[in-house]
Formats: C-alpha cells, sequence, structure tokens
C-alpha cells in the first residue's frame, strides 16, 4: 500500500440537506476520524473500517460538488464534501483499498499463511482444545495474539490433538425408538367431542416407514387430491375403525370411501415385499423357504383353533388387523434401523426423504443382483461401530524412557576426568623386565603366600577406616547434591509460584526454538519475516529469567540458576547461529545493490 | 540404562564369576605387590562364600598370552591340595594359578617392547559369559549371576570390537558387569561394561584398603543393590577404538550401514564391504561417511 493514511480537508455532512461542518478527515488502515475545525463543534466522527460496507461517490463530470458517501453495516451514511475530484479520488482509492483487505480478511480471519482453508468444525474443534487445556491456551495467547506466530503455524504442529479431539464425535446414528410412537392416544375434549391428534416429524417418519401403502398413499393424495389434514383425518378414522376391531363396519365404510379403503385394507406393499424376501432367503439356509411361510399377514398368524383351516367370511378378513402384526411390524422396522437421517419440519419433506432413500436402496438391490453380498455388506456396517475402533495410528515403536538421572549423573564431573587423563598419559608405566623374569616373580609371589599364609592383618584397621570413610562421604555427598528421593525433581522444592513460571517459560522457549530452526534455512521473504519476529520474542524472554531469578528467596537461588542456564544456552544458540546468518546475508548482499532478500 | 537393581531378585544368593587379571608386567611394577593383593583377594573370596551357604565363585585368569578356569566353589577337587596355612579353597586356587602361570609363560612368543601391553581381558570375558551361559541351562535353580572384574593392566584397543560384543551380550543376558579397576590409568572399557550391563566401577583411590573396597561395594549381591546404595562413577569415558588401526579415537567416521568406526575417510567400509547404493566397478561412491562425535 502506498501510504497508510490520508488526511484530508473535507466537510462532513449527516444528510444530504446538511451544509456540512467544515474540518479534517483523516483515514487511516483501521479507521476514519474527522475532527471538525471548529474545536466547539460537537460533530466528531471516529469510525472503524470493519463498519463500513460501501462507498458511493459523484461523478467527475457533473455539476454535483465532489461528495463521498460512506455506507455502514446499520445502513447509515456518512457524507464527506471534499474541496476538489483530485482529493475525493485518492480518497475514494485508500477507501477502496482497505475496503478491498478487509473483506478478504473478513472472509478468513485467521489466515495470514496462504493456503489455509478452515472450516467451521475445525474452529470449533481449536477453540474447544484451547478452552480444555490452560497451558495451551496461555501460549496461544502469548504468540499467536501477539503477533508472533500465526495460527496456522500453531496449529500445524498440534495436528495429532486436532485429530484425537476430531475423533471424538459420535459418529453413530440414533435408531427408531422402540415404543410404539406410531400408535398415538389422541386428547379428547369432553366439551365438544373433537378429538386431537398431536403429529410430529418423528411420528410421520415411523408411520410411513412401519406402513409402506400409507406412505404410497400420501405420496400419490396429498397435495392433489386431498389436503394433508383430510389426509391424516381419513387415517385415524382407519385407525380407530381398526381398534373397535369390527370388521363388520370397517368393510362397510371402505365399501364408501375409496381412500379409506385404502387405510383399512392389508398393506400389499408389505406382502410384496415379503413374497420377495423369502425369493432371496438363502438356500443353504432353508431350501424350502416359499411363500406358505409368509404368515405375517394372516390374523393369528395362520393358526386357527381346532384345527380348522377353513377361511370363512374372506371378505371381512381383509380387514383385520391384529396387535400381534402391528408389533411384529414395528419390530421389524426398528431393527433395519432409520433410512434418513435428518430432521424435517415438514411432512412432505420426510415422506419424499423416505421414498428417495426406498428407490436407493431398490436400485442398489436390482444393480447387485448379488443378494448376499449386500447382506454381508450390511452386516459388517452394522457391525463396526466408528467410534468405539481405536485411533489407527501407525505402528511406532514404543518408547523407552530411561532415568535420566543416571545419565546426568554420570556426567557431573567431566572437566576433572578429561584433565586427570591428559595427565595420566603422558606418565605411561615402563616395564623394563624380561619374560622369565616377569613370569618369575610372579610365581615367587605365590610360592612366598603359600608358605606364609596371609597376611595379618589383612587389612591395618585404620587403612580400613579411611577406606570406609571416603566411600561413605562420596556416596552421601552425591545424594545430597542429587537429592535424598530419587523422584523428587528440584523444581518441587521451589516455591509454585516459581515453579510455574519456569515451567511456563520453558514451554515458550521449546515452542518459540521449534518455530525458529524449523524456518532455517531461509528461502522465502516470508520465513525471513518470521524469523525476525522470533528473535525479537527470544530476546523479550532474557528479561523475565532475570526477574524470576532476582524474585526467588536466597536458599534457592543457585538452585534456579543451575535450572535456568540451559534455557540460556538454548537461547544464546538460537540467537548466534541467527546474528551468524545475518552477517553472512548482509555480505552477501553487499553485492546486490537492491538488497534483496 | 537398566540397572541390575531394577530386576527382582527373590534372595541374595551370589553366583560370583571372577575375572583376575594376571598379567606378570602389571603386577611387576603395580604399587601393590602381587602377594598383597593376593591375600585381599583370597580373604574376599572367603567372604563372599560365608555370607550364604549357596553363594559360589568362579575364577577365572586373565594372563598375556591364555585364559582359564582357576577355582571354582562348587567343585568337589577342592580337597586335595591341603595345606596347613590357609584355608584349603585359597590353597587349591594358588596351585591352580601357579601351573596356569607356568602354561602361559610356555605361551609366549615375542620380548616385550618395554611398554606394558594389555591382558586379554576379552578372552576371559567370553569364557565368563560361556560359564554362566552353562549356568543358566543347568536347571531350574541357579542363583543369578554377575561378572567381577579385577584389572590392572591398561585395555588393549585392539580388544574393542570383541568387548564390545561381549558387553552387549552381557547386557541381552542381564549379567551386570562389575569392575574394580587397580592400574593407575583409567579404563574406558571397564568403565563402559559396568555401565552398559548396570554394574558398579570404582577405581580405589588406596590400594592398600583394596579388602575393604572389596567388601563394601563388591560383595553387594543384586538383590540389596535396590536398597543398599553404592558409589557412582565421576563420568564415563565412551571412548572407541577405530575398526582400521585399532586407536583409541574420540572422533571418527562411521559407516552408516553397519556402524564400524574408522578414524580416517573410507570410500567403502571394510566391515560390511559396501556403501549404500552400489555402483559399477570403477565408479567412485559418492556417499560419505558420518561423523561422529564420540567424548561424551
Amino acid at each position: 500500500m502506498a501510504s497508510a493514511r490520508v488526511a484530508k480537508i473535507a466537510k462532513y455532512k449527516t444528510t444530504i440537506k446538511d451544509p456540512g461542518t467544515p474540518g479534517t478527515l483523516t483515514m487511516t488502515l483501521e479507521k476514519i476520524l474527522f475532527v471538525p475545525r471548529n474545536p466547539k463543534s460537537a460533530v466528531k466522527l471516529d469510525v472503524e473500517f470493519r463498519y463500513i460496507k460501501g462507498q458511493k461517490h459523484t461523478k467527475e463530470g457533473s455539476n454535483k460538488p465532489p461528495w463521498l458517501n460512506l455506507t455502514n453495516n446499520q445502513n447509515g451514511s456518512f457524507i464527506f464534501e471534499f474541496e476538489n475530484y483530485s482529493d475525493l479520488q485518492d480518497c475514494r482509492d485508500f477507501v477502496g483499498k482497505v475496503l478491498a483487505k478487509s473483506g478478504e480478511v473478513s472472509e478468513k480471519p485467521t489466515v495470514a499463511y496462504p493456503d489455509e482453508q478452515l472450516n467451521a468444525a475445525e474452529m470449533e474443534l481449536r477453540i474447544k482444545l484451547l478452552q480444555e487445556d490452560s497451558e495451551l491456551q496461555k501460549l496461544h495467547k502469548q504468540f499467536v495474539l501477539s503477533g508472533v506466530l500465526t495460527e496456522a503455524e500453531f496449529w500445524a504442529t498440534r495436528k495429532k490433538l486436532l485429530d484425537r479431539e476430531a475423533s471424538k464425535k459420535i459418529k453413530q446414528r440414533l435408531g427408531f425408538k422402540s415404543a410404539m410412537v406410531s400408535d398415538i392416544k389422541p386428547s379428547t375434549d369432553g366439551r365438544t367431542n373433537k378429538v386431537t391428534f398431536n403429529l410430529t416429524p418423528e411420528i410421520i417418519l415411523q408411520i410411513f416407514a412401519e406402513k409402506p401403502a400409507v406412505h404410497r398413499a400420501f405420496l400419490s393424495y396429498v397435495p392433489n387430491k386431498m389436503s394433508e389434514r383430510n389426509f391424516w383425518t381419513k387415517y385415524f378414522r382407519a385407525e380407530y375403525l381398526h381398534s373397535t376391531k369390527n370388521s363388520i363396519a370397517a368393510a362397510a365404510e371402505a365399501a364408501e370411501d375409496e381412500e379409506l379403503a385404502v387405510f383399512l385394507k392389508q398393506d400389499d406393499i408389505l406382502a410384496s415385499e415379503a413374497r420377495r424376501k423369502i425369493r432371496w432367503v438363502d438356500p443353504t439356509l432353508d431350501m424350502e423357504a416359499d411363500e406358505g411361510d409368509d404368515y405375517t399377514h394372516l390374523p393369528d398368524h395362520g393358526i386357527f383353533r381346532d384345527g380348522n383351516k377353513e377361511m370363512t367370511e374372506l371378505q371381512n378378513e381383509l380387514y383385520k388387523r391384529t396387535l400381534s402384526q402391528d408389533i411384529n411390524r414395528h419390530a421389524a422396522v426398528v431393527l433395519e434401523g432409520r433410512a434418513v437421517d435428518a430432521e424435517f419440519e415438514d411432512t412432505k419433506a420426510v415422506a419424499e426423504a423416505l421414498a428417495q432413500s426406498k428407490r436407493e436402496s431398490s436400485n442398489k438391490g436390482e444393480s447387485d443382483g448379488n443378494t448376499s453380498r449386500e447382506r454381508l455388506d450390511r452386516l459388517s456396517r452394522m457391525t463396526e461401530i466408528e467410534d468405539l475402533q481405536g485411533s489407527n495410528n501407525l505402528p511406532l515403536a514404543p518408547l523407552c524412557i530411561k532415568d535420566p538421572r543416571d545419565y546426568f549423573d554420570s556426567q557431573q564431573a567431566n572437566a576433572l576426568r578429561t584433565s586427570g587423563d591428559a595427565l595420566s598419559r603422558t606418565e605411561q608405566i615402563k616395564c623394563s623386565l624380561s619374560i622369565p623374569e616377569a613370569y618369575g616373580s610372579l610365581r615367587e609371589s605365590i610360592s612366598s603366600i603359600k608358605t606364609m599364609g596371609w597376611k595379618e592383618p589383612i587389612v591395618k584397621p585404620e587403612v580400613a577406616h579411611q577406606v570406609f570413610d571416603a566411600l561413605t562421604n562420596s556416596i552421601s555427598n552425591t545424594k545430597h547434591n542429587i537429592g535424598k528421593n530419587p523422584q523428587e525433581s528440584v523444581l518441587d522444592r521451589l516455591p509454585r509460584k516459581t515453579k510455574e513460571e519456569l515451567l511456563h517459560i520453558w514451554t515458550s522457549i521449546l515452542e518459540l526454538l521449534k518455530h525458529f530452526w524449523a524456518s532455517y534455512p531461509i528461502t522465502t521473504s516470508y520465513l525471513y519475516a518470521k524469523v525476525n519476529r522470533l528473535k525479537d520474542a527470544m530476546s523479550n524472554i532474557y528479561p523475565q529469567l532475570e526477574e524470576i531469578k532476582g524474585s526467588v528467596p536466597s536458599e534457592f537461588r543457585h538452585q534456579v540458576s543451575l535450572l535456568v542456564r540451559p534455557m540460556h544456552q538454548a537461547l544464546d544458540a538460537a540467537i548466534q547461529h541467527y546474528e551468524a546468518s545475518m552477517q553472512k546475508r548482509s555480505t552477501q548482499s553487499g553485492e546486490k545493490p537492491n538488497g534483496y532478500v | 540404562m537398566a540397572s541390575a537393581p531394577s530386576k527382582l531378585y527373590a534372595d541374595d544368593v551370589n553366583l560370583v564369576v571372577v575375572l583376575l587379571d594376571t598379567n606378570p608386567f602389571f603386577w611387576s611394577s603395580s604399587s601393590l605387590s602381587f602377594s598383597q593383593s593376593l591375600s585381599h583377594v583370597l580373604a574376599f573370596f572367603n567372604a563372599i562364600l560365608t555370607l550364604n551357604q549357596l553363594n559360589q565363585v568362579v575364577v577365572i585368569a586373565t594372563g598375556y598370552n591364555s585364559c582359564d578356569y582357576i577355582f571354582d566353589s562348587a567343585s568337589d577337587l577342592n580337597r586335595s591340595y591341603e595345606n596347613g596355612r590357609m584355608p584349603v579353597m585359597s590353597s587349591s586356587l594358588l596351585q591352580k594359578l601357579e601351573e596356569f602361570l607356568i602354561k602361559d609363560e610356555q605361551l609366549s612368543k615375542e620380548e616385550p617392547d618395554g611398554r606394558i601391553k594389555s591382558s586379554l581381558f576379552s578372552g576371559s570375558l567370553s569364557m565368563a559369559l560361556c560359564h554362566i551361559q552353562r549356568v543358566f541351562r543347568s536347571g531350574a535353580l541357579h542363583p543369578h549371576p554377575r561378572i567381577l572384574c579385577l584389572q590392572g593392566s591398561p585395555d588393549g584397543p585392539e580388544q574393542y570390537v570383541a568387548i564390545m560384543n561381549a558387553i552387549f551380550s552381557a547386557q541381552r543376558s542381564e549379567v551386570p558387569i562389575d569392575s574394580c579397576y587397580i592400574g593407575a590409568q583409567n579404563s574406558a572399557f571397564l568403565q563402559q561394561a559396568s555401565y552398559i550391563t548396570g554394574g558398579v566401577h570404582h577405581k580405589p583411590q588406596n590400594l592398600d584398603g583394596l579388602f575393604q573396597y572389596l567388601m563394601t561395594i563388591f560383595a553387594t549381591d543384586l538383590h540389596s543393590r535396590s536398597f543398599i546404595h553404592l558409589p557412582k562413577p565421576v563420568g564415563v569415558d565412551f571412548r572407541a577404538s577405530c575398526f582400521c588401526h585399532k586407536n583409541t579415537i574420540d572422533m571418527g567416521y562411521i559407516c552408516c550401514v553397519c556402524l564400524s568406526i574408522f578414524c580416517k575417510q573410507h570410500k567403502k567400509c571394510s566391515t560390511c564391504g559396501g556403501c549404500a547404493g552400489q555402483k559399477k566397478r570403477g565408479q567412485m561412491c559418492d556417499c560419505r561417511l558420518e561423523i561422529l562425535h564420540l567424548s561424551p
């Protein structure tokens, strides 16, 4: 952007008719400020660019004075009258640029890294993680909100956390209720003799699922032949007739009203589906499965009292429906599972969604042609519950973390050792005996000890005492320096506040160093800017460390300085590297006159 | 490294395999004479045997040209060397030691050039491990073995590979190697052996009190090490020796395939005979061996 602010002399008008208050209009990247020339005037304007939606202006060639009209979100407008059109032009360009920039910013509020696109789910996950982990939140606040790191960089190293959060969401589908919701009881109004049924989309879904003939009737009759209200009235009339078990009355009413008849008849769709399913029974399971096995539509499951197999009153039999039929059908539907997932407001939407899913499943069934394979597929889909599976991480070798004290204890007196070594290496002991002499002297020693027996005493008491003392002292010294309790660390003995501060500083140092070292080698200007930011943040940590060291009571000061030393070393190494690379750059870019990095 | 005390030993029975250094050149120039050290050491063996009825001691002599078993407390052959002056076991040990020295002298080939050369530590360590394996396979009930090295001779860099192999197999079998170094300089091999296998290493300052050192530190059985504090070493010398010249080095080159250590950059590794990405004969391989900084 060529300039970050524009200041022009203008008049501010609240409406078109307003003569305008003369003053100065200053526009920066963030806001618009209008200060009137007359300090006593009450008109002052201080608006942030976020609220500005658009701009309009008068055309140059027209006779109108140069006006700029900025509209804000609440449909208010600020009108500025400039002295000449070139001022107007400048302001217009500036506003245009700012609006364009803020337009892109408002679409993707967290983008600084070119290719990141966040959707709402990702944002939710991040916010949730931040809320749960206060340490993470502190780090996030410290670095991202202060501009040292961008969102993308911060979260780039925490993908595992985000994945774990994402997988916690429930992926199972809720099934139908076991209770027969379709068998609803109306509320009766004793006074007016009316009954009222309450239908929710859930209930409607179940009714359509259980009674496909009703579903088909709904799709064909509503809204062409009858209104939805009529449809349901007829449906409930039919239900009532069923419940009275008065098949003669039912037959009579069915004869009059053909739509009612649809509700009263046996469900032919069900019958044909049952027949189809029987055909698909695996012959290895049941060779004799045939139509005779479809008895759910028969009253009493085709079992008659006293062995009577005659079917009388065929006509009226059609209108009978038993409770066991209803329960069985409901159970079958619940076990099949929910075919549609979403929530619906409208009966029509429900009906259509269900029809759609049925069409899809029948299409799939036809195209497959292989029913057993479909059954196996369904079985595997039903048995594998996604959110109970373990997370499929790559097979990693398990970490074997040894006690770090072992290593650090053994590194204690390194300087001492190396100097001792250097000395002793120069004094290599020479032996000037020949082979027979050497062996001879050994054998002599053996014979002498054989004849004389062991030395009396084997060890002089004062020597033994000395040795014992020295050993005990050295053991207790190491214990004292490291700590009696092997599990206890130096940190636990510090006051709690200091410990927390130290730990927080250490995690922030780690975070900064992680990003710092990952940015080398610097290949783009983005990395260059990032490294500069990180280096500034790192330099700010030094005074924090000094402060902690000063605030600690004196008995802990030594230990705290021991703890702080590796932090200093890490930061020093990083800053050293930075300065070395800057120097290398400047010597290199000395050859390039325009200083392009 | 997993230390021996971390494994649970149900009782404090010891099976100690002692590697006794019998390098004549070292002993003739040591401040502690051989007979003096023998009395310390023999008393120490007796003390171990009295600590528990089931304790066993096996002694292997690390000679200049050969190694051999000198003593086994569990064997019945100890009765034949009666001597009124000292316990029966000690006299049998001394007898065997003498015989070993005679044999060892006969194996000498070249005249020494004045420098003290190393004893065959790798040989005796391997023999100790073989004996321990035999113990492992002998039956169900046996005390858990450990190895105690009484060394004074300097390290022989030519034995580096063999010693490291033995150390790793001891680590694998969970046999701790304790080491007591009575020489003048420091022994990097012994320090590494104790560090890797979880044993204890000590270099006594006052050799007149060698017995006291042995009793305080090295008599501790593995079970007791979980609650008895033993002195920790001040530092471990991790220097290795190069595979080509057997010199001790602390900065070298490593083959990225087989991890053999060389002091100079080679185009081809002599151990594994290759470099990643075999080219045709005559072509120069352009993979470089990487530098390893070995000092701690």
